[in-house]
């Protein structure tokens, strides 16, 4: 049987987050399974089921070429913009 | 008006007969699924159950004889595909009730339940019907030995029998199966279970739900 992955949406406006994994021959079936396994305490308002097959994962060995360049640059944060008066919802 | 000891009974068997399933489904997550679905029932089965007495004393002290509910859901489990053909022929049935009695509180909060059961009886009932030579095999085996107790489910709610039809046919046509013919029986072999006459299947299935409570009364976790 096909390894699913599963994603939840807690609430509206919130984004889909990873819940678990499950097994289950197709898509309608596997959704089904992720509301029985994942959302039978109210967590969810939303599921998606996605087969582990379709994911493409970045590799722990690739983590330091990945990751550890984005370190040490808090000019990317945007922490240094002077906001002109006036300026609402930012 | 929804007879609270009769859909209670019903309620009540149906869901000990799927938490026989617990540990024994065929996958991990099916387990849950047939959890999930019994508990549903328990709920309703108690709250029906609280309306017609003492919960307690109707669920754990009565006698075979004594309970309303419908052959069909005592039957036994048998193998998968016969637990998802007496949950579709039944759950088809509950979810009309419910339907056609919004202003009932446990009716209007279980129709959401309802609708959720016999879909899921209606996805397994297609993949099994057009699944393998040996699925297809078992799920006709299973719905020619339960359709026959489907009479007794219209003997009290003729109205419903329009709409049923309807859903559970259109499921057998999706799953590419056929209304089965009813073999020539006498006719008390198909009915009597709202009047307390049951299959030789009710006693086991009570004893073992009754054990614990008739041994220590009261008992609590």
């Amino acid at each position: 049987m096909t390894l699913w992955e599963v994603f939840v949406r807690p609430r509206r406006g919130l984004s889909h987050v990873h819940a678990g994994s499950l097994h289950a021959a197709d898509a309608e079936l596997a959704l089904r399974h992720a509301r029985d396994l994942y959302t039978r305490r109210q967590e969810g308002v939303s599921i998606w089921v996605v087969p582990a097959t379709a994911i493409t994962a970045s590799s722990p060995d690739e983590k330091d070429a990945f990751f550890d360049p984005a370190g040490g640059k808090p000019y990317r944060h945007p922490t240094f913009y002077e906001l002109p008066d006036g300026v609402e919802h930012l | 008006m929804i007879d609270p000891l009769e859909i209670g009974d019903d309620c009540l068997v149906l869901a000990q007969r799927l938490a026989g399933w617990i540990t024994r489904a065929p996958t991990l997550e099916e387990d849950v699924a047939l959890a999930n679905l019994s508990l549903d029932l328990l709920g309703q089965a108690r709250a029906l159950l609280s309306r017609a007495g003492d919960e307690d004393r109707l669920a754990y002290l009565r006698d075979p004889a004594e309970f309303r509910n419908c052959l069909l859901v005592e039957q036994p489990n048998g193998d998968f595909a016969a637990t998802v053909v007496r949950h579709l022929l039944y759950t088809g049935f509950l979810y009309e009730l419910y339907a056609a009695h919004p202003e009932d509180e446990v009716a209007a909060k279980g129709v959401k339940e309802l609708a959720y059961h016999r879909d899921y009886a209606r996805i397994w009932a297609v993949r099994l019907g057009r699944g393998t030579e040996e699925s297809r095999r078992r799920t006709t085996a299973a719905l020619g030995a339960l359709w026959p107790y489907t009479g007794e489910l219209f003997e009290t709610e003729p109205d419903l029998r329009e709409p049923w039809d309807t859903f559970v046919g259109g499921v057998l046509r999706e799953a590419e199966l056929a209304v089965p013919r009813v073999p020539p029986a006498p006719a008390t072999r198909w009915t009597g279970g709202r009047r307390g006459r049951h299959s030789e299947h009710l006693a086991p299935l009570l004893a073992e739900l009754q054990e614990l409570h008739r041994a220590h009364e009261g008992a609590r976790w």
